[in-house]
């Protein structure tokens, strides 16, 4: 986990790794986002035999991650959890008895269906929509809360002193082109001018391929590297 | 039954008077057929369409009912089912009912004829579950459907002959394999079932009734219908030949010259091989000759049913001077009043383009006439090779699948929605059938592993719920569970479809998502030889209105793209290497200008040699070589080409290929010469190097989409479960990820790599290939540009592969310097 950029960003340092998350060096505060914690029970489930070392992986990596940087806070910017209840999420929950500091923030996605007293029971703390923190403001989608923003004056952030957003949802992906027709794609973190788009924490998830502006920043997750491409 | 001497048997006296006050005489081969029937054989009827091939076997089920109830055969009523159809056109279950009903009515039976299908009611479902008919007509799928009702033994066990028509069809595809699967089922519930099989010419007739027969263990018979229609093949050449030739472009602009033979024929079909491009003929062709407006129509897959119907229907009647179409008129009853074909492009094989040609001239006496259309120059020396394969009789044999584990796995699930399943039982049954015969009993344990636990052992924090075991039996008891595997049943895949309505209502036919993602609204195409601007993608429906704008785009399904057969590609080779010798045929020799470039910029190569050209362009080096396999083989050898190379240096390509021969192209120069060239083209560690290059995985993961949705792994969501549903929703691509890199022992991920091997990388033919290659003489040219033969391989290169012996990140960084 040495390979991690360091980004500034609204002078706060953010480390960017290529386990999918970000720590916030001030807040001590480690943001991801599309975790889908459960996806592969919920498919077991329904009979779908998806292998669930999947699931187990990515709570091995969700914790140890945690564990490294000594945050304080886990903020997930959405799809926390897939669907309903199933077994999977007791082994979540028997992992997290581990860690009684650790203070989480879901703020809620689409997928995050639980029943209000399951996350009570989790202790983690539930933001309906959107949370401003320091410079930053987190929402699960982007462009759901700027669409409905549009037609409303009043809630448009103003420009100049406007927090920068992170969002997650879409899953991002980039496709990166070479000589000779080739052509590859990878999950991205996308840092456009005024919001960041986080890759889906989840190994069990697709993508969906941006296409950046020319001022923006993305970085490729390659296997275990970041690589800027712009 | 008592074995009677068949002319004395009362059944076949009956039927055959009949027929004589019809005033038809029966062929010997379907008095051949009745003997075998009323001897209790099974067999194969091998007989054209339109040749009654529907009597042989109908016939003789009727005439064992009529000997089996001497006294009072005209009387007996509600028998139960005496015989299954089963088709694998849905279209042609009406006709062939209707025909039977004829029949049995003026025979003054009271036998009932059914047909269940996708389109088959509820309410004639519910009266079938009361009383079955005697007898059913139905699709290899909705076969299985029946198969997960609880009391489908009892149905069939007073079944006495199942026929399984167009069996040719069938075979070598999933449907096939389905079809063999209930035919282990069904021989099990009735006592003494008989199997007959009705198929079209093929290469491998025998091994075809073996496979069907295979449940039955018993050899059977084949019968052959002798009869041979005259055939007329003439090509339409060009006026003028583009010394580079470009796939589809030459083919639109002889539009012109097909609207002479329409009108001097009474009724046309065009056969276009893709869909996309049906589309814009039929627009072409309504341009070029306004009078044929109402008197031309379009008939492809994704057209809405009732409009295809309708096509059909007036194809019947005469009211269509001509149709343009795809293989969705490839099968079906005949039309008479059909007197000419059209093939535009290659037809790819040698029997399909007989199939096509075969859809004129039906009535005795008269000719089939077929007319190729070349869509690129070179398809010229196609139609000379198609003549040769004609009158050579070469036709292709069609392949039966083996060891196919995601019908297998569909079919136990469809077993324990129903009754439920013995697995001992079982095991036996599907082992009796050709496509399992070689089944291991690891595979088998791997297979009920699956469905029962998900593939893993038991442990906690797993829910896996499909099929549980009560007393030793295989069962699904969830009702959701069961729902959702019924309405999944069925082996074709397609890509994800939308349904394209007009926003004031009705509906217009399919497109697939993959096309409709890259349009925004406000952009206009063509679909159903209609122009329609989108307006919203809204639930899977794409909503759109009439347009009147000059410029639309044409959709492309992505499906369709046919390789070359070996059998074509032979003659094809032998064709070639008579370029510039006189006399070699008019397809030929309106040529050789094309030739003559050819040759002074590279060579024209002889059936004993291999042609390699190493050109530079500004998309970088291109080595092309040319071997005449086929696209299939071309797929497999690139990628093996491609992988020795990149051990010689580690390099990516870019990988294309036609019908002719292959390209790789990469932006480094390709390190090949005389000193290695021989070597590179080796059989010497085929399969390790299959194995080993990246492109093997790339084409695993196709084959794989189609695996996962037969084997259950992608579910597209049903009505009324919305929400739920989508949080069930993967694709393929991420399952086949997640597979390799979480359970690359799994058994449909395994069957993904074999599919590659023995289907996609045809390892028997590949080899082959190469040894031919290893014989011949390799000439290397180094043209100074493009050549006629390089040219269509690397302007219209489909289905780019890449391969790269190359570290991922270094990939990256050294794609962003070349492009910065």
């Amino acid at each position: 986990m040495n390979e991690d950029q360091l980004l500034i960003c609204r002078e706060q340092h953010l480390w960017l790794s290529p386990n999918r998350t970000i720590f916030w060096e001030e807040e001590k505060t480690m943001i991801l986002s599309d975790t889908h914690f459960g996806k592969t029970g919920h498919f077991r489930k329904n009979g779908i035999a998806v292998p669930q070392n999947i699931y187990k992986e990515d709570l091995q990596r969700f914790f140890s991650i945690t564990q490294f940087y000594k945050a304080q806070r886990v903020l997930v910017v959405g799809d926390f959890f897939h669907s309903y209840a199933n077994e999977e999420l007791d082994w979540f929950l028997k992992w997290k008895r581990d860690f009684t500091q650790l203070q989480i923030t879901l703020i809620r996605g689409n997928h995050d269906v639980l029943p209000a007293a399951w996350y009570e029971a989790a202790a983690i703390e539930i933001v309906p929509e959107t949370m401003i923190l320091g410079p930053f403001q987190f929402q699960h989608d982007f462009e759901e809360t700027h669409k409905k923003n549009k037609d409303n004056k009043e809630l448009q952030p103003k420009k100049s002193h406007s927090p920068y957003i992170f969002s997650g949802h879409i899953h991002p992906g980039i496709t990166i082109k070479g000589l000779s027709k080739q052509s590859l794609r990878f999950p991205c973190f996308y840092f456009g001018k005024n919001h960041c788009i986080l890759p889906a924490f989840s190994k069990f998830s697709g993508l969906a391929t941006i296409k950046p502006k020319k001022a923006d920043q993305v970085f490729a997750i390659v296997n275990d590297n970041l690589i800027q491409t712009q | 039954m008592q074995r009677k001497p068949m002319q004395a048997s009362k059944g076949f006296q009956i039927v055959t008077d009949w027929l004589q006050q019809q005033q038809l005489n029966p062929f010997p081969f379907q008095e051949q057929a009745w003997k075998a029937i009323l001897a209790g054989e099974s067999g194969l009827v091998n007989a054209p369409t339109g040749c009654g091939k529907t009597y042989s076997v109908f016939l003789g089920a009727l005439m064992q009912f009529i000997n089996a109830h001497p006294a009072d055969w005209a009387k007996q009523k509600n028998n139960g089912l005496q015989l299954l159809w089963i088709t694998p056109l849905r279209a042609l279950a009406k006709d062939i009912g209707r025909a039977m009903e004829e029949v049995i009515k003026s025979l003054g039976m009271q036998w009932k004829v059914a047909i269940r299908n996708g389109d088959t009611s509820n309410a004639d479902r519910a009266r079938q579950k009361k009383q079955m008919p005697e007898i059913l007509i139905i699709t290899p799928e909705s076969l299985q459907l029946l198969l997960t009702q609880k009391n489908y033994p009892a149905i069939f066990s007073t079944l006495k002959l199942l026929a399984v028509d167009e069996w040719h069809e069938l075979l070598g595809s999933k449907r096939g394999v389905q079809t063999e699967l209930a035919v282990s089922r069904l021989v099990n519930c009735s006592e003494s079932l008989q199997v007959w099989g009705i198929s079209a010419t093929i290469g491998n007739l025998e091994e075809a009734r073996e496979v069907l027969l295979s449940p039955l263990k018993k050899t059977g018979i084949t019968i052959q219908a002798a009869i041979n229609k005259p055939l007329e093949i003439h090509t339409i050449i060009p006026d003028e030949i583009d010394s580079y030739p470009w796939a589809g472009h030459l083919g639109i602009k002889l539009a012109h010259t097909l609207i002479p033979i329409i009108e001097n024929s009474n009724t046309t079909l065009i056969f276009i091989n893709t869909r996309g491009m049906s589309e814009t003929w039929y627009q072409t062709l309504l341009t070029l000759a306004p009078s044929l407006a109402g008197a031309i129509a379009l008939h492809h897959g994704s057209i809405e049913q009732e409009l295809r119907l309708w096509v059909e229907e007036a194809l019947h009647t005469q009211k269509l001077k001509a149709v343009v179409c795809t293989a969705s008129l490839d099968l079906g009853v005949d039309f008479r009043p059909v007197d000419t074909v059209i093939q535009v492009g290659s037809p790819k094989g040698i029997a399909r383009f007989l199939q096509r040609a075969g859809r004129s001239g039906h009535r005795p006496g008269e000719i089939s006439k077929i007319y190729f259309l070349p869509t690129h120059s070179l398809e010229l020396v196609e139609a000379a090779a198609l003549k040769t394969a004609v009158t050579e009789k070469a036709i292709e044999s069609k392949d039966p699948l083996v060891l196919c584990f995601d019908v297998l796995l569909q079919y136990l699930c469809t077993l324990a929605c129903g009754e439920g399943f013995d697995p001992k039982r079982i095991y036996t049954e599907i082992q009796s059938t050709y496509c399992f015969s070689d089944m291991q009993e690891e595979e088998w344990q791997e297979i009920l592993k699956q469905i029962t636990s998900g593939g893993q052992a038991l442990q906690v924090y797993d829910e896996f719920r499909k099929v549980e075991i009560e007393n030793g039996i295989y069962k699904i008891n969830s009702r959701k569970i069961a729902m959702r595997h019924r309405m999944h049943i069925g082996t074709i895949v397609s890509d994800a479809m939308l349904k394209v309505k007009f926003l004031s209502g009705g509906y217009i036919g399919v497109i697939e998502e993959y096309f409709i993602s890259k349009l925004e609204p406000g952009d206009v195409f063509t679909l159903a030889g209609k122009n329609l601007e989108l307006i919203m993608i809204k639930d899977m429906n794409v909503l759109v209105k009439k347009s009147t704008a000059k410029k639309s785009l044409i959709p492309s399904w992505l499906g369709g793209r046919m390789s070359l057969t070996a059998n074509l590609g032979e003659v094809l080779r032998r064709t070639f290497s008579k370029a510039l010798q006189p006399n070699s045929g008019i397809e030929m020799d309106s040529l050789q200008h094309l030739f003559s470039i050819q040759k002074s910029l590279s060579h024209i190569p002889q059936p004993n040699e291999l042609l390699i050209e190493q050109i530079e362009s500004k998309d970088g080096y291109h080595l092309l070589v040319y071997p005449f396999e086929g696209r299939q083989v071309h797929e497999a050898l690139s990628a093996i080409l491609a992988f020795r190379i990149s051990q010689i240096q580690p390099m990516s390509f870019s990988i294309s290929m036609n019908d002719y021969g292959f390209e790789l192209l990469s932006d480094t120069p390709i390190p090949v010469d005389d000193a290695n060239v021989y070597e590179l083209f080796s059989d010497k560690n085929l399969l390790t190097d299959i194995q080993q290059s990246v492109n093997n995985t790339e084409m695993a993961k196709r084959k794989f989409r189609d695996i996962a949705v037969i084997g259950g792994l992608i579910f597209q969501g049903m009505p009324g479960e919305k929400t739920k549903a989508r949080h069930l929703q993967s694709s393929a691509s991420l399952l086949f990820k997640v597979f390799e890199e979480y359970d690359p022992g799994n058994l449909l991920l395994k069957q993904a790599y074999n599919e590659v091997l023995t289907q996609q990388m045809d390892e028997v033919r590949l080899r082959l290939a190469l040894q031919r290659i290893a014989k011949s003489k390799i000439v290397l040219t180094y043209p100074s540009k493009l050549t006629p033969l390089s040219f269509p391989i690397v302007v219209d290169g489909l289905n780019r592969n890449n391969l790269s012996s190359e570290r991922l990140e270094d990939r990256v960084k050294k794609m962003q310097q070349q492009l910065s």
